[in-house]
């Protein structure tokens, strides 16, 4: 490749240089204006049909389409002027006429660009006489449903499938203004990924199911994270409403997931919410588990912890700090840590390189096996008599627990979301939070570290696994523990040559690779 | 359809020399009449001294943007590495068209030997002809002289013994008018649908396949292998009056019109004479009322700007219209306008590829109010609203067929405005008797 040329042109009266090649919708975003569009999305291949981004260009004959036409040198651009800002308003009414205005029952309602730009470019009333065109909804399969009458034929979705997902299962069928979203006979919209043309629909017409009539987009709080389902780490954005997640959605990270995030990790978030969840530290009298305060749980846990050696079984789907915490409990103990993990069929995204979902469903495998965890089918195979069982759990582990190895051990303690039924022989039990409800870092497939938000509060008194774990260290004469993920972070980035220079800060919401990690494939636009 | 009518005297018949003449529909029967003593002549020459001939003759793309053939061929490389292609359009859906189809009908061959030397010329090996679906007897004369072609050996891998490649396949089309728009052509023959594609890229940089491919209409095809053989001065002359016109061009003429059928005239005739002398003008007792003089996607002229065309590129530009393919519809003083140009949108909402927003939903939209109006239900407000459409629908899209929706609505209701206020103010169509059988 030859050195990139440098294109300088002025649009809205903003200088702005780019690589020659960009196009002028690009540019413009480059120099923060928004050209509106429907049919153009960076992750597709352009296809220059809607014709709402049309934009005026000094000394061109016609509008051009900003996402098809490429910058040129001293061109001047004109996205607000009075011929640009006619044409769009032409081309919003042609999109309303037969478009059904159902927006009070539409789950896109405030997250739909349909509305946003009539709002700020579209006519106040429509001029149609004639009846709308109706078509019958469709199941298109998968988690989408197609609402046919509120399609304006982007082509979005089609692309997507053709293009990313290499599965082309939709087309469009039909002309003119009969016109709609096909599907071609005998498939179904079944790809692991297809829930994406959901997120791509810049309209109401491809809905989930999974979210009908769940909630308003303007009830949501929206939180960036880390999608915690398998080892890929997809960059995501979890929805809740009062303090319930009630969608996953993809958010854009181009060294991850790009635009896209699978099925499987868009709706398995039910977990997230669960109901029986631990909210009080117990500690064990006699026959029963007993409510106690914090103070009280770490210091029974400490004790039972003097002079033995704690066996952790730790949850892949911790993040670094709460492993690195267990990792200085093995090293106090002279314990050993395990894990084991759920799997499944790995799913590939076929036109983004180095995107699947992977077969280990669970967030951090790389940061537990960094921190000296052992991967094992039968982890409790190494309990000697007399030591200390630590189940760390938060989800993503297979736990059977074989009771002639728990009888083994001199206590066990389960510092968990929840406690399951094989498990409740525990001594003392911390309550502590899932990914939505705590911030922290997990460590992708590819080494890439990336930092997820807490989305929700905490049920009852449960804290940060790794909050619990600095409290517990301190009981056993260490330092004090944490008040913060950020305190954490920098101390174990200290501690770990694969961090060596990360800052909390610096991962910002994009995350940072681990020194010496693979790149993964350059992708080529 | 009829035999052709008996060449008129004012015709200059070039490529309708033979219609009606079956014999020289068989590759021993072309030959007798001189057929493929230009593609000998020209796989004997370099390709680009074949381009300059083109130029010289001033030959126009005769598909209706009138472009000049020479120049388009000259934009392909031979010798870039890359395979090349022509594909020949002959797809002719334009409503009122129907001058290929007589040439395909009546002189297959000549339209294969314009294919191969325009192959020659640019340096392809392969040639498309791209052949209107419903198209059945020209589908099977080209389809008889193509397999004659290639059994006497003037196709093939050794074309006319000379050792140079040349093949022609026939696509059949499946039935739509988009189709003939250059670059949904290609995208049909690839086995997509038949959407036009953005340009550019222009086809002769990526076109069928992705590769340089220059796309010619039947006519102009049609046209070259005489220009060849006579030259370019003989075909030069033929010219009535602007010098950028040159050359012959079949008028395909329907309507209400004493003899409809195809004549071929040389560029720059008066259409006055035409329309009156050659094709006999209008039925006993009728007046003209309004002129399409090149296909449905053309402005409409009123009888005074049809009187004052001269029949060429610029002819017609100059009295509100365009030579389009030269497929000219006439209408009388029996017709109501508003019916007519309701029944072009129809056409044009029917065919509309469904990419672009205005033409997908503009097209369906101007066919309702234009219904409503002739079935009585209009307001004047409807007229402003249609104008203000039809501007939306120019000049905005990927192809034209949009624009070509909105021409007609637009110097339809500048030039025929009291009939539309008729309907509206009548509340009925006023041409139509108020009994309804």
């Amino acid at each position: 490749m030859g050195e990139t040329q440098m294109v300088t042109l002025t649009i809205e009266g903003r200088k702005v240089s780019v690589a020659s090649g960009t196009s002028i919708l690009e540019a413009a975003k480059a120099a923060g204006v928004l050209v509106p569009h429907y049919c153009y999305h960076p992750g597709l291949p352009v296809a220059g049909v809607c014709r709402m981004c049309l934009v005026e260009v000094e000394k061109a004959p016609k509008l051009a389409p900003a996402c098809a036409s490429a910058v040129a040198e001293g061109q001047v651009v004109h996205v607000h002027s009075e011929k640009a800002l006619e044409a769009r308003k032409g081309v919003l009414e042609f999109l309303l006429i037969n478009h059904p205005l159902d927006c009070p029952i539409c789950d896109q309602a405030g997250e739909c660009e349909l509305q946003d730009y009539t709002y700020r470019e579209g006519r106040s009333e429509g001029r149609l006489q004639e009846p709308k065109r109706f078509n019958p909804m469709e199941d298109f399969g998968g988690d989408v449903l197609y609402v046919t009458n509120r399609c304006i034929l982007c082509t979005r979705c089609v692309r997507f499938m053709d293009d990313v997902a290499g599965e082309p299962v939709l087309n469009v069928s039909e002309r003119g203004d009969r016109a709609i979203i096909g599907k071609f006979e005998g498939a179904d919209l079944t790809h692991a990924w297809a829930g994406n043309v959901i997120d791509l629909c810049p309209v109401g017409a491809l809905v989930s199911k999974d979210f009908l009539n769940k909630a308003r987009a303007w009830e949501l709080d929206r939180t960036p994270s880390i999608c915690p389902n398998c080892t890929q780490g997809c960059n995501s954005i979890v929805e809740t409403r009062d303090n319930f997640v009630v969608r996953t959605r993809a958010r854009p990270n181009d060294e991850v997931n790009k635009y896209y995030m699978c099925d499987h990790g868009r709706l398995n978030y039910r977990w997230m919410n669960e109901q029986n969840r631990l909210e009080a530290p117990l500690v064990r009298q006699g026959e029963r588990l007993v409510a106690a305060d914090w103070s009280t749980a770490v210091d029974h846990a400490a004790k039972l912890l003097n002079g033995k050696r704690a066996v952790v079984l730790a949850s892949p789907m911790l993040s670094n700090e709460s492993l690195w915490m267990l990792s200085k409990l093995i090293r106090k103990t002279g314990g050993l840590g395990l894990f084991t993990v759920e799997t499944g069929p790995e799913a590939p995204l076929l036109g983004v390189p180095d995107l699947a979902l992977r077969a280990e469903r669970a967030a951090n495998v790389r940061g537990a096996e960094m921190f000296g965890f052992e991967r094992s089918s039968s982890p409790l195979d190494g309990i000697q008599s007399g030591d200390v069982l630590v189940i760390a759990d938060v989800g993503g582990m297979p736990l059977e627990i074989d009771p002639s190895a728990l009888a083994r051990a001199s206590a066990s303690i389960v510092i968990g979301t929840t406690l399951p039924e094989d498990a409740r022989s525990a001594t003392v039990v911390l309550p502590v939070t899932n990914v939505t409800e705590e911030e922290g870092t997990f460590t992708n497939v590819h080494g890439r570290v990336q930092r997820y938000l807490q989305a929700r509060a905490a049920p009852g008194m449960a804290r940060p696994a790794w909050w619990a774990l600095g409290d517990l260290l301190e009981a056993m004469g260490d330092a004090a523990g944490y008040f913060l993920a950020s305190e954490v972070f920098t101390a174990l980035a200290g501690a770990s040559p694969e961090f060596a220079g990360m800052s909390y800060e610096s991962l910002g919401l994009k995350g940072a690779r681990l020194q010496g990690s693979r790149q993964p494939a350059e992708t080529t636009g | 359809m009829g035999f052709p009518h008996a060449i008129h005297a004012r015709e200059e018949a070039v490529l309708s020399r033979h219609f009606g003449d079956s014999n020289a529909l068989s590759l021993d029967g072309w030959k007798q009449r001189g057929g493929y003593k230009a593609l000998e002549m020209a796989l004997g020459m370099e390709p680009a001294a074949i381009v300059n001939v083109l130029k010289e003759s001033g030959l126009r793309g005769r598909g209706g943007a009138g472009f000049p053939t020479g120049l388009k061929w000259s934009f392909m490389k031979p010798g870039d590495g890359k395979p090349h292609y022509l594909c020949c359009n002959a797809d002719e859906s334009e409503p009122g068209t129907f001058k290929d189809r007589e040439i395909m009908r009546w002189t297959p061959h000549a339209l294969i030997e314009g294919c191969a030397i325009g192959s020659y010329a640019i340096g392809a090996e392969t040639c498309f002809i791209y052949i209107r679906g419903e198209f059945s007897e020209p589908l099977r004369a080209v389809g008889n002289a193509l397999g004659e072609a290639y059994d006497a050996g003037v196709l093939g891998a050794n074309a006319m013994g000379t050792g140079k490649t040349v093949n022609i396949y026939i696509h059949k089309g499946a039935g739509a008018y988009i189709c003939g728009e250059e670059t949904a052509l290609m995208n049909s023959i690839e086995g997509r649908r038949g959407n036009p594609r953005i340009k550019p890229p222009f086809p002769a940089v990526a076109g069928l396949f992705g590769q340089p491919t220059t796309i010619n209409n039947v006519e102009t095809l049609a046209a070259v292998p005489q220009i060849l053989v006579n030259g370019a001065e003989w075909y030069k002359k033929f010219c009535l009056s602007n010098p950028k016109s040159t050359g012959t061009k079949l008028f395909s003429v329907c309507g209400n019109i004493a003899k409809p059928g195809n004549y071929e005239v040389v560029l720059g005739f008066p259409f006055k004479d035409f329309l009156y002398e050659m094709c006999g003008g209008p039925l006993p007792g009728r007046k003209f009322k309004a002129i399409v003089p090149g296909g449905a996607s053309v402005p409409i002229q009123t009888p005074e700007e049809a009187e004052a065309t001269l029949m060429d590129y610029e002819g017609f530009v100059a009295q509100g219209s365009m030579l389009g393919s030269g497929g000219v519809i006439v209408f009388d003083d029996s017709q109501c306008m508003v019916k007519l140009i309701g029944r072009f949108a129809r056409f044009f909402a029917h065919e509309s590829c469904a990419q672009c927003t205005q033409c997908r939903e503009g097209t369906a939209w101007v066919t309702k109010i234009l219904e409503r109006i002739e079935a009585g239900g209009g307001t004047m407000q409807d007229l402003d609203t249609l104008l203000e459409l039809s501007e939306n629908m120019t000049g905005k899209t990927i192809c034209v067929l949009s624009d070509s929706c909105a021409a007609p609505i637009v110097s339809g209701i500048k030039k025929f405005r009291h009939e539309f206020e008729a309907h509206i103010t009548g509340k009925r169509c006023p041409l139509r008797s108020r009994s309804v059988a």
